[in-house]
């Protein structure tokens, strides 16, 4: 299924099959090159697998963008303890929806992934950890789990290569938070869904205490295409360092959101104006939050970038999830970072201090300002606040609610100040009761 | 492991590899504030307090998790740590109710603390605080979560610590809460460590809420009086009432272990029914009398019976301090002349001592790299003994064996578990022959399934191991192993306490502190004289029932199962009543008998004399005095005294022999009168 038109500035390489009739079915995906990937990965040894992987430079997927090929390298091949293949599909950051699309779409293209990088680090049971929400995408992975097993594409002795392996769906409860790797895996686990003290790190001590492979599930799904083509092609479609192919999600005020697969370090202006149809209704670029909704918020002036990790890094912000959310003249920048940190504060799982009690007084902070009721001091406090949990929560999601909101602040400050001392919001068409 | 050197806020310290950074510096007197970090409890890193500058990290690190490595240089002094810290303690007010001049922690508070030191004068919160309502989880733990700061220390002490894991979270976020077991309500041991462990007045107990302030009260470290394990208790005394017993400074062999009789049934002492005045039996029923008149007729009708060369019983106690016991049985042989003497023998001390086999401390428990448990639940009957056991296991990883008739606690712990029959104990221990002779050392406690015979073939079974093994011979009381090494038993030609109970030809039976006719009854009439706080059955059919002081309202010495000798401290009195000793004293007076020999009825002389006579005894009052334990030396397995079956009472953690009867917590908990509790 499939949301948007594609585009053809598009290059397609982990969507290849979107639109082809039965997109999901094991006979499509062998008729499209399926498996192939796995069975040469099985003639070329977990080594040289790595080796494609790393020179293929593809980063992860989920947000963070760390090598691939070194992730699963740091995992004990030899070690007595079982090792695990864990995917994350708890695809939560807001703006991103582009690995309901890959699990929609070409389910088998995520499970070749997995078979690959258990044969790499001598796994042999792997997980899908799907989000709650994606109840109906359960239903399709299982529906193509059972048909590999089937033919023999899961289970044991896959495709007469002596390996086993197995696949298990498990459903998250609705928790962003378990998109964070060890939470995810203490929920995988049946625990409450918080973060690990790490070190360890999964890829020595994961799923069980065991190594475990954890990645995104675009980043998996990038797998067979390095494989079968080769890591130097997929490397060659991006930027240096920036290997292959992503999907951007491009969201807000565009003419035509949706999802984009396009090259690593395509302009994000082209992006907005030629892949997306332009901002709508014919209104002027304000902003863009590049990488989903924990990336600091670029300025129009900004725009003229490309989209890879280093360059937004350069530019402090994020490339993130690729969740591209593009906001209009009309867009108050208040009311934006308080959408995002209403998100943020229902989302901590409270654990930690800073990001328990920051983000909530943020939130009533934020909604205070946009009410009217905010005073001078307040503008700077909004900023403070958000620095006294930047680097200092226990996981990541402290500094994913507090980034944006320094951006926001920094860059958008005479907004707030517009809000003060009972001022109306000067977005609103009517005028906000205090 | 091999030491590393690091430099401190320029100091250089040196501490073993992998010690945390937390760790490290406070051995160098550096202090790193922390509320979730707790010694021997799983790391959390959640409250973020601990935040410390390390050179070449990108970002402030957690001291609580982070191990120290050779050359590292940290910064626990800078700018940028005080600023990190005042803001953690900025965002944790931001919900906190600030009640603190009605809060119960008040005074005595972390959180007050760390603002002292570490805080914001100022508040620059504006918005509306959360608030929850309080809960009655029980009539022992009350949550109140406004105050709570979510350092989860209550729910790994009761996971970790305790082994029960009756508190967990609930909600996510700035709604994340602490939920007891049972929805609304808990079910667990109700020792109340999440209570003394709680940095903030989140937790507060049903007995002490409310009642006072902490610097209102007298602290004074006692033993508590209950069961047989010696923790130390430090009640809080206003007004001549205790308000609560803790070990927040974690002295005594207990550490900071308390269960809910350490902490709670101290009530007992404050019962309506407490015996306050001394009664002689007339016709119409008890009188109540002076204590000068109750004195005269007991020494009057036991110096008449002594002249006239009548038959005396004496029965001892198993809570009475060791000077008590031994200025009794003294009393009792030479001034009665009588070698009728016994007390409720609960478990089999004496067949153990005269195996003369080494017996091991609390400490062994802690440190031994295995332990044999055999025939007892030991979380319900010596709950320190086995949070011992299970603090060993989880930090030394010490293997632990069970046999046992029914499932216990102890077997989620266990390395190997054997079920048996009534009678098949000894049998089962046998099956576990090979693994414990792998063992490099052992420690084997045992109940009173095994006795007499049965205590020579568990210790030569330990012995044929070939392994170093200790002993611990489990009793019920707080001093009941004082009682057997006091003498307060029967030399050769004496008679026991069922032979007393049975003999019908007494002419006086003298009962201190012991409730006989609860298990035996008594044939024929003789002057029964009872000492007790309460009008037990016993003391209900005495001639003279005289008004005893509690163990927290005297001084001395009690010695634990583990032999561990410790002092009582005088906490408070209650009115109308005496020590024990005293009353033996005055007697003693009363009956003319010759002073000199009996010596001195005050406890230090008394122990002076213990210390000289009684073997293995001979202990540094010095560490006594300064409140600490000192194991009783080898004894003599005291040759004379006459072998008798033994019988434990069998108390729950919620029962406690006559005394539980009248502490109103032990009562008040949804748990008791308790079978026994499984968690």
């Amino acid at each position: 299924m499939l949301y948007n038109e594609p585009s053809p500035l598009e290059v397609k390489v982990l969507t290849r099959r979107f639109g082809l009739p039965n997109s999901q079915s094991l006979d499509t995906y062998l008729a499209s090159d399926g498996y192939k990937a796995f069975r040469k990965a099985v003639e070329m040894g977990p080594e040289k697998v790595l080796e494609e992987l790393k020179v293929s430079n593809l980063r992860g997927r989920g947000g963070a963008g760390f090598p691939t090929g070194m992730k699963w390298g740091f995992v004990p091949r030899n070690s007595p303890k079982p090792k695990y293949v864990v995917v994350n599909a708890d695809e939560g950051e807001p703006g991103t929806c582009k690995d309901r699309l890959l699990m929609e779409n070409d389910p088998h293209q995520l499970l070749e992934g997995m078979l690959i990088a258990g044969f790499v680090v001598d796994a042999h049971v792997g997980y899908i950890y799907v989000r709650g929400e994606y109840r109906y995408v359960i239903e399709i992975l299982d529906r193509a789990i059972a048909e590999a097993y089937e033919r023999g594409y899961l289970g044991k002795n896959i495709l007469g290569t002596g390996f086993d392996f197995d696949v298990y769906t498990h459903t998250g409860a609705g928790s962003y938070e378990c998109g964070e790797e060890s939470a995810l895996l203490e929920s995988l686990e049946g625990k409450r869904g918080v973060p690990r003290i790490r070190p360890p790190f999964p890829a020595v001590a994961g799923l069980y205490q065991c190594p475990t492979v954890l990645n995104n599930v675009e980043s998996f799904s990038a797998v067979p295409a390095i494989i079968r083509d080769g890591g130097a092609a997929f490397a060659a479609l991006g930027t240096p360092k920036n290997g292959g192919t992503r999907l951007f999600c491009i969201s807000g005020h565009v003419n035509k959101p949706g999802v984009y697969e396009l090259p690593m370090g395509f302009n994000l202006l082209r992006m907005i104006n030629e892949v997306a149809g332009g901002v709508r209704g014919g209104k002027k670029l304000k902003a863009v939050i590049p990488g989903g909704s924990s990336c600091p918020v670029l300025k129009a002036e900004e725009c003229d970038i490309s989209m890879d990790f280093d360059s937004l890094a350069k530019a402090k912000s994020m490339l993130g999830s690729g969740g591209v959310i593009v906001m209009d003249e009309d867009t108050c920048m208040v009311k934006a970072a308080l959408r995002i940190m209403r998100f943020y504060q229902h989302e901590s799982c409270g654990w930690c201090i800073p990001c328990r009690e920051g983000t909530l007084w943020l939130r009533k902070l934020l909604a205070r300002v946009h009410e009217g009721g905010g005073t001078q001091s307040d503008v700077p406090l909004i900023g403070e606040l958000a620095k006294n949990m930047l680097g200092r929560t226990f996981c990541p999601l402290g500094d994913a609610a507090a980034m944006p909101t320094i951006a926001f602040v920094e860059k958008f400050r005479e907004e707030f100040e517009a809000h003060l001392n009972g001022a109306p919001c000067p977005f609103e068409s009517k005028p906000v009761s205090a | 492991m091999a030491n590393v050197k690091l430099t401190i806020d320029g100091k250089t310290v040196e501490a073993p590899a992998n010690t945390l950074l937390i760790e490290a510096a406070r051995r160098a007197g550096i202090e790193i504030p922390a509320f979730c970090y707790y010694e021997g409890l799983a790391l959390q890193a959640a409250c973020r307090m601990c935040l410390v500058e390390v050179e070449k990290a990108p970002k402030l690190m957690t001291a609580c998790t982070l191990p120290v490595a050779e050359g590292m240089v940290v910064r626990t002094n800078t700018p940028q740590v005080a600023q990190a810290r005042k803001s953690m303690l900025e965002f944790v007010l931001t919900n906190h109710p600030l009640d603190c001049p009605v809060c119960d922690k008040g005074g005595e508070c972390e959180l007050q603390d760390m603002v002292f030191r570490y805080g914001a004068g100022e508040s620059r919160f504006l918005e509306v605080k959360q608030h929850v309502d309080e809960r009655e989880w029980s009539p022992v733990v009350f949550y109140d979560r406004p105050r709570c700061i979510l350092c989860f220390r209550c729910v790994r002490i009761c996971a970790e610590g305790m082994g029960v894991a009756a508190l967990g979270v609930v909600n996510r976020g700035a709604s994340s809460e602490i939920a007891p077991n049972r929805g609304d309500h808990l079910e667990c041991d109700e020792c109340g460590m999440c209570i003394d462990i709680c940095p903030v007045g989140a937790l507060t107990s049903g007995t002490y809420r409310y009642r006072t302030r902490p610097w209102e009260m007298q602290h004074v470290g006692t033993i508590c009086t209950h069961c047989a394990d010696g923790c130390k208790t430090t009640l809080g005394i206003r007004n001549n009432r205790i308000h609560r017993g803790n070990n927040r400074d974690r002295s005594g062999v207990n550490g900071e272990f308390l269960c809910i009789k350490g902490r709670y049934a101290g009530d007992f002492a404050h019962h309506e029914e407490r015996l306050l005045t001394p009664l002689v039996r007339s016709q119409d029923g008890f009188k109540p009398v002076s204590w000068a008149e109750a004195i005269k007729t007991v020494a009057g009708r036991f110096a008449e019976i002594r002249q006239r060369g009548g038959k005396f019983g004496v029965i001892g106690s198993n809570h009475t301090t060791n000077e008590e016991n031994y200025y009794l049985q003294k009393l009792a042989r030479t001034g009665l002349g009588t070698n009728n003497i016994d007390h409720h023998r609960t478990g089999d001390v004496l067949s153990l001592l005269r195996a003369r086999v080494p017996l091991a401390t609390t400490a062994d428990l802690y440190h031994s790299k295995a332990v044999l448990i055999v025939g007892v639940d030991l979380a319900q009957q010596h709950s320190f003994l086995a949070y011992q056991i299970r603090a060993n296991w989880r930090h030394h990883q010490a293997r632990v064996y069970t046999v046992r008739r029914g499932p216990v606690r102890e077997d989620k712990i266990a390395a190997r578990i054997v079920s048996v029959e009534p009678g098949g104990e000894l049998a089962g221990v046998e099956t576990l022959r090979d693994d414990l002779a792998k063992e490099p050392e052992l420690v084997i406690l045992f109940g009173d399934a095994i006795q007499g015979e049965a205590v020579a073939r568990l210790t030569e079974f330990g012995s044929s191991l070939g392994i170093p093994v200790k002993y611990v011979c489990l009793v019920d009381y707080s001093n009941s192993r004082g009682a057997v090494e006091m003498g307060v038993l029967p030399a050769e030609g004496g008679m026991t306490l069922p032979e007393m109970m049975a003999a019908g030809d007494l002419d006086a039976l003298w009962v201190v502190g012991a409730n006989p006719l609860r298990r035996h009854a008594l044939a024929g009439k003789p002057f029964l004289v009872v000492q007790d706080l309460f009008l037990t059955e016993t003391a209900q059919a005495a001639d003279v029932v005289l008004p005893a002081a509690s163990a927290y309202e005297k001084s001395g010495t009690v010695t634990n199962v583990c032999g561990e000798v410790q002092r009582l401290q005088k906490a408070f009195e209650t009115p109308g009543t005496k020590t024990d000793l005293e009353i033996f004293g005055l007697i003693a007076r009363e009956m003319g008998l010759d002073l000199k020999q009996l010596g001195p009825w005050t406890p230090s002389a008394v122990f002076a004399e213990i210390a000289r006579t009684v073997p293995g005894y001979d202990l540094p009052v010095e560490v006594l005095e300064a409140g600490g334990a000192v194991q009783a030396g080898p004894s003599d397995g005291l040759p004379d005294a006459v072998w008798a079956p033994v019988q434990s009472a069998g108390d729950t953690l919620f029962t406690s022999g006559t005394l539980g009867r009248y502490s109103k917590m032990l009562n008040a908990v949804r748990e008791a009168p308790g079978e026994l509790y499984r968690a």
